[in-house]
């Protein structure tokens, strides 16, 4: 196990560097320009030299390899010597990944970023797994129930509304009509007292709802899929006719199989939190990542587009392995070695 | 008697301390203002974005404003220089600006002239990628002649010296702050260019780019009265319509700014009585530029350049007149703009003393006039309707950026000119690359591969020298100059040339008047360019916020010092 863990880390590296390459290229023949959306004012001269200040003279191999470098080498310099306090291999000149727009290092605009994302998106997640998971169980045990085709109905639903209408829906129902909760959320807000707490959690309620029930709809149906499966299963038979009761055959027996499916998609989806949710980010002002890399396509942003798509692509590819290695785990008849 | 004096006498007491309360700095509490873009940056050199210009206006002040009508407004001066107080030379090369004595910076420091000239160093440096460097062309030198006294010396005659130092995009930053963010190390001051002193009513408390700035009052603003305003929230994010929505139906924010969204909607949400949409007018006009070169892909190098040959058919001045008389701007105006448009004739629209009337005509849509000029010209109708001259077809590429209410526009201009057999094939590219100048893509507003073009441009301040010398021949994009140009039309008319270079030499208002419009009225009758709407702009404001007096010449927020509520 360790060693087929260690082959797939090494084999992910050139693999990583090829796809940093490609969205490098990507992102260069783009014909977006970071001077595009300045105001017409500012005439086509100016404009030039900016675009030279910002480096973008220099030929693409240049810029690559300019960006590499800042990447796997300045950046963990820059996060180690942030940790211990030091200055090692001269700090003060050394060229971080900064952003067109903002003209301040990528990284430090990601972390800032990352606290209302991991709050919204992460607890949509888990808010959305663990409705999912009852609603699936219940909707195989109970096949074609009324219950069954409610939660068939809702996961429909859930599928196929798309945020930027259910958003601006509860938006208009219970910020507008009821006043709620509010439609803006207030990055700035820190949670120190219980009043405070409370703000937080009133201003997540509906960003939280919209994501979570995407979420539901999805893993609900992966679930219930699972134990059905199962439920068929000669070892169920068995476990009934050895006299056990319903609910230690269904919880203990059915459940735990049925789960190993659904949680490799549930480690599959984990690096789309971290990518935030762009529409859902948009439009109840959350201003995560899905907004930062979005504001970033829009006005041409480059070397922050890059990192971050870059990161996703790091994510993605270290949450396949580590669902391959827990498929492994979860079931002892699945050996990589 | 006694009972009623004691009465007025309560009544007048609170009446005061009511006053009192008014006139106290952050008595009013917090202020919510929304901009849907996102500030990136507070440092309005490097970002030339509304958003960012505007969001700094709070913290950091020109010498000088614009007011909502036009009018210069001393800010950090206690007046205005001219030729009758001396101000400017009799020669018209140097302004010497005298800065009001006392103020201080929000770091408690005090405000002098070597902050003025350093501003100036900085954005004139050559490697620093000033955006806003035009503010200072023709600038050879600004010195400090003593601590108060900033002499700026031009390189020749200029009229309208107030280039430098006036207005939203050049405000003035502290020299001890910046000097070591100069030249190539400007974006590298990363804590500067967020949080940069300044004497203006706000300075900043935390800036998180591209989400929400966070202000309070500046405890050393010269007017120890005000703000009213003891916070600010300055958001970002989202779109128009949630903006306008958190001002006019949630009432969660007091302020939103540019709510171009359908006029409809905005009135119904405007119907709820939480506030008030305002609106006031620039110089911005939608307008159709009329390629006169000729965009065939057959001429390789020469494509849209004035090499490459007249085009086949928009060269001819009836076809241009049949094509605007045909459009029906009040239609436009209302279908995309509501309060934020007004049809208009003129690409120099405002300000009042600038705008002609000589060609009013176009206001009214003619569609039989133009058939019958058209037919007079003998543009004869094919048998699919489409008209045709010696094998040439009337038929238009026209291209404009993705927008909503642009594509609106396109439609309805291509039903008219349907209806006077013109035929028409509409394009639109999204913005960053429209408005891009990236010299690999055949897509940008400069290249102008295409036969019309629609979008808006417009000029800050009041003065239109520069704004009017897009047009000469020497500012034509061409391969040869990276197409790095403004005049789009590749209109090129030594006349109009005559009329540019005269303006440059005269300073009496009333005449540089009459010049700008004349050229205007030769570019509208020659047909360079079709205008279509003189736009506004729209922001909305809480019913509870006083003092909100909109401005399109300057910041939106330029008098934040005074809004209470």
């Amino acid at each position: 196990m360790l060693n087929y863990t260690l082959r797939r880390l090494m084999f992910s590296i050139p693999v990583l560097l090829f796809i940093s390459f490609i969205i490098f290229l990507i992102l260069d023949l783009a014909p977006s320009d970071p001077t595009g959306n300045l105001p017409l004012t500012i005439p086509p001269e100016v404009r030039e030299k900016i675009r030279e200040s910002l480096g973008l003279g220099q030929p693409m191999p240049v810029r690559y390899y300019k960006w590499c470098v800042q990447f796997f080498v300045n950046e963990p310099l820059n996060i180690w010597d942030q940790y211990w306090g030091t200055c090692s291999f001269g700090c003060e000149d050394r060229l971080r990944v900064v952003s067109y727009v903002t003209r301040s290092p990528v990284v430090d605009l990601i972390v800032q970023r990352m606290p209302q994302t991991l709050w919204v998106v992460g607890m949509s997640y888990v808010v959305g797994i663990l409705i999912a998971i009852p609603i699936g169980v219940i909707s195989a045990y109970k096949q074609y129930s009324w219950f069954d085709q409610t939660g068939t109905f809702v996961s429909m639903v859930g599928f196929s509304v798309p945020p930027f209408f259910s958003g601006v829906l509860v938006i208009i129902i219970f910020s507008v009509q009821l006043g709620w909760f509010p439609s803006i959320y207030d990055t700035t807000l820190k949670v120190v007292s219980w009043d405070t707490f409370m703000l937080q959690v009133r201003q997540m309620v509906m960003p939280v709802m919209v994501l979570a029930l995407q979420t539901t709809a999805q893993i609900s149906r992966f679930m219930r899929a699972s134990m059905l499966d199962n439920l068929n299963q000669d070892y169920v038979r068995t476990a009934r006719a050895k006299g056990m009761k319903e609910s230690v055959v269904l919880l203990v027996h059915v459940l735990r199989n049925s789960l190993i499916p659904v949680i490799t998609v549930i480690a599959l989806g984990i690096p789309a939190v971290f990518g935030g949710a762009i529409i859902t980010e948009q439009v109840f002002k959350v201003n995560g990542i899905g907004q930062l890399l979005i504001i970033g396509i829009q006005g041409g942003d480059a070397p922050l587009v890059q990192t971050l798509t870059f990161i996703f692509a790091v994510m993605i590819v270290m949450a396949n392995l580590v669902a391959d290695i827990m498929y492994g785990i979860l079931d002892p008849r699945i050996r990589y070695d | 008697m006694k009972m009623k004096t004691i009465l007025l006498g309560a009544a007048a007491a609170v009446a005061l301390s009511a006053c009192a309360a008014r006139a106290e700095r952050g008595a009013d509490g917090h202020l919510n203002i929304i901009y849907w873009q996102a500030a990136s940056i507070l440092n309005p050199f490097l970002s030339g974005g509304t958003k960012d210009t505007e969001a700094a206006s709070m913290v950091i002040e020109p010498l000088a404003r614009y007011d909502e009508k036009g009018n210069m407004v001393p800010y950090l001066v206690d007046e205005i220089p001219t030729v009758a107080n001396g101000g400017i030379s009799e020669d018209l090369t140097t302004i010497t600006w005298k800065l009001s004595p006392g103020i201080l910076w929000s770091d408690g420091t005090p405000f002098t002239s070597a902050d003025v000239v350093f501003t100036a160093e900085y954005c004139m440096h050559p490697e620093g990628g000033c955006q806003q460097e035009t503010k200072f062309s023709g600038v050879t030198n600004v010195e400090a002649l003593d601590d108060l006294t900033v002499k700026i010396t031009f390189d020749s005659p200029k009229p309208f010296p107030y280039g430098p130092f006036v207005g939203v995009e050049s405000p003035i930053i502290q020299a001890a702050q910046f000097a070591n963010c100069i030249g190539a190390d400007a974006p590298n001051c990363t804590a500067e260019n967020f949080g940069p002193f300044g004497t203006g009513p706000f300075r900043v408390t935390e800036f998180k780019a591209n989400d929400v700035v966070s202000y309070e009052a500046n405890p050393n603003y010269r007017d120890p009265a005000k703000p009213a305003f003891a916070t600010v929230t300055f958001k970002g994010g989202g779109d128009a319509a949630s903006a306008a929505r958190a001002v006019l139906e949630t009432g969660e924010f007091d302020y939103a700014w540019n709510l171009q969204i359908d006029p409809t909607i905005l009135t119904q949400m405007a119907a709820g009585g939480k506030g008030e949409v305002v609106s006031s007018f620039g110089t911005s006009v939608e307008r159709l530029m009329v390629n006169l070169s000729n965009p065939s892909a057959d001429l390789g190098d020469k494509r849209s350049t004035l090499e490459g040959g007249p085009h086949p058919f928009l060269t001819d001045p009836i076809v241009r007149t049949a094509l605007s008389t045909a459009i029906d701007r009040n239609l436009l105006a209302e279908v995309g703009y509501g309060a934020a448009g007004k049809p208009t004739c003129n690409v120099l629209p405002a300000p009042a003393i600038y705008a002609s009337t000589a060609n009013d005509a176009c206001l009214v849509q003619d569609i039989a006039a133009a058939n019958a000029m058209l037919d007079g010209a003998g543009w004869a109708r094919g048998s699919d309707g489409i008209r045709a001259k010696d094998g040439v077809r009337l038929s238009i590429l026209y291209q404009t950026s993705t927008n909503a209410v642009r594509q609106d526009t396109q439609a309805l201009v291509k039903q008219w000119w349907g209806e006077i057999g013109v035929e028409t094939e509409l394009k639109n590219i999204d913005a960053a690359v429209f408005f891009g100048g990236d010299q690999s893509s055949p897509d940008t507003y400069q290249k102008l591969f295409a036969d019309i073009e629609m979008y808006t441009n417009n000029f800050a301040g009041t003065d239109p020298e520069a704004y009017m010398n897009s047009w000469t021949c020497g500012d034509i994009p061409t391969p040869a100059n990276n197409w790095l140009g403004s005049n789009m039309p590749r209109y090129c008319n030594p006349e109009y040339d005559a009329l540019a270079a005269q303006m440059g030499q005269t300073s009496a208002l009333d005449d540089r008047a009459a010049l700008a419009k004349a050229m205007n009225d030769l570019l509208m009758q020659e047909g360079a360019m079709i205008p279509l709407i003189h736009r506004g702009d729209v922001s909305a404001h809480s019913n509870t916020l006083q003092g909100v007096l909109m401005n399109s010449r300057d910041s939106e927020l330029w008098n934040i010092a005074d809004w209470s509520r």
